[in-house]
């Protein structure tokens, strides 16, 4: 299942995360993409905010993996931005968050398919500058709860 | 103790640098080596925490001994040994906590754990003998940047940190998008040299109702759409003059908040560390910014703003005078509080 969603500025792609936070369940692995700047770390504030949890959602660029327990579920903010090769995952001990009973949400997922199960929802963001600075495309794919 | 001195063995892997330490009394070196991996993360273009974490268990072994060596120590001479066990990358912390634990446990010196960013303040105090708290910190890293008021040696409160991305990850994000390449931090300090600071307008961005915290996303994101607009407009882009455009936005928004905030809580001195400390246009304008306050500035030499392990062994000595001691079941924290004990 595909859906797209149109947002016109960050608010609204905070709020799409949000919305899906909100529904999230144990186990739940969302993929997502998009480029530099494209407001990955938007959409997670607002996925984090949806879940409830409380303290500040920061880029986890440098420690690859961010732990939030304050939520509705533990939620494990994954990003992949300066994984090498996907062997180096097994380190980390990423299927131990991944298959556990919390929610999985990878930055830069489409950097290493691999590691994404099927079952996950994809969740993708895009420009397009002749619609304006602050548009975005967010293309939704798997079933989401 | 030696000659009524406190030695300390400190050892450092959180994230890029395998690192150790002997200091003394936590303000004198008295050895501190660094086995740089940078060259090898290069070729990625960005830090590779496995291939960080098993050399970190190649090396460590080695530079503890170089450290002990060239201070002249062996393991039996030290009063105890520390180590960094959070915040960091999991993997690459594991490996100096598991060698501190072990020589602590055979050689049956103390063990104490210490905070990665606890300890980057603390390197003010190997240069700066006249340095004692109260005073104002700034911390800004590749995965940090804080604000924090140091109200003793081991009593921290933090008043401000970003609310997205760290100060140094925006470097690193941007110099890539410019294509300067890896490590941002100085290659963008370099190349700003050549450009003009004013030439592009940036945000300073602002968090709401959060005066000291920091947000460095709007930024990068700024740089990014300035980028894809001069693309599609067939616009040149001067990389010197983006570099120090986006340099000028950072520092402009750090000196801001340090200066507001010494004003606010009465500080009359202001330390920086971290990795971005180095950079070199924070340095000056900084330096200014605090003097035009009224306040006194100390910034460590670059060696100690990147991670080593003598900040380690300088923020340690505090904690072992004060009777802190980790078991041997101390475990690698990733995401561990500044003054969380």
């Amino acid at each position: 299942m595909t859906t797209v969603v149109q947002t016109m500025s960050a608010e609204e792609t905070y709020g799409l995360g949000f919305d899906m936070g909100r529904t999230a369940e144990p186990g739940g692995i969302y993929a997502l993409n998009g480029d530099l700047g494209t407001g990955k770390t938007v959409f997670t504030k607002g996925f984090a905010a949806g879940l409830g949890v409380r303290e500040p959602v920061t880029s986890p660029t440098f420690t690859i993996l961010q732990v939030y327990e304050s939520g509705r579920l533990p939620l494990f903010h994954f990003d992949i931005y300066r994984i090498a090769e996907a062997g180096e995952m097994d380190e980390i001990g990423y299927e131990e968050y991944f298959f556990g009973n919390g929610v999985t949400l990878v930055e830069w997922a489409g950097l290493f398919p691999e590691l994404i199960p099927p079952e996950a929802v994809t969740v993708t963001i895009r420009k397009d500058m002749k619609k304006g600075a602050d548009f975005r495309e967010i293309t939704i794919e798997g079933v989401r709860p | 103790m030696s000659d009524g001195h406190t030695d300390i063995l400190a050892i450092e892997t959180s994230c890029d640098e395998t690192a150790a330490a002997v200091v003394r009394d936590g303000r004198e070196v008295l050895s501190s080596i660094i086995y740089t991996q940078i060259a090898m993360h290069t070729v990625y273009g960005g830090v590779v925490p496995e291939l960080a974490s098993r050399a970190h268990i190649e090396k460590i072994d080695a530079v503890v001994l170089a450290a002990l060596e060239e201070a002249g120590k062996t393991i039996s001479d030290v009063d105890a040994v520390a180590v960094t066990y959070g915040p960091g990358l999991v993997g690459a912390l594991l490996v100096g906590v598991a060698e501190a634990k072990a020589l602590a446990w055979a050689a049956k010196k103390p063990l104490i754990g210490v905070n990665h960013i606890e300890g980057h303040i603390s390197a003010n105090y190997i240069e700066h003998p006249d340095l004692a708290p109260p005073y104002l910190g700034l911390v800004v890293s590749g995965g940090h940047t804080h604000l924090i008021i140091v109200r003793d040696y081991a009593e921290f409160e933090i008043i401000g940190r970003t609310v997205d991305d760290a100060a140094g990850e925006a470097f690193d994000k941007v110099a890539r998008a410019i294509g300067l390449g890896y490590p941002g931090g100085p290659k963008i300090d370099a190349a700003a040299k050549e450009g003009d600071p004013f030439a592009i307008s940036f945000p300073k961005a602002k968090v709401h109702h959060s005066e000291y915290d920091f947000s460095f996303s709007g930024l990068k994101s700024a740089v990014l759409n300035y980028l894809n607009h001069a693309e599609m407009t067939g616009e040149e882009v001067r990389a010197c003059d983006v570099a120090a455009s986006f340099q000028r936005s950072v520092v402009e928004v750090l000196k801001e908040h340090t200066v507001r905030a010494a004003k606010e809580f009465g500080m009359r001195k202001v330390a920086l560390a971290g990795g971005v400390s180095a950079n070199s246009a924070l340095r000056e304008g900084m330096r200014k910014a605090v003097l035009d306050a009224g306040c006194e500035l100390f910034v460590p030499s670059p060696v100690l703003c990147t991670d080593n392990a003598a900040m380690i062994g300088a923020a340690a000595f505090h904690e072992y005078v004060r009777g802190v001691r980790s078991g041997l079941d101390l475990n690698a924290v990733p995401g561990l509080r500044i003054g969380e004990r």
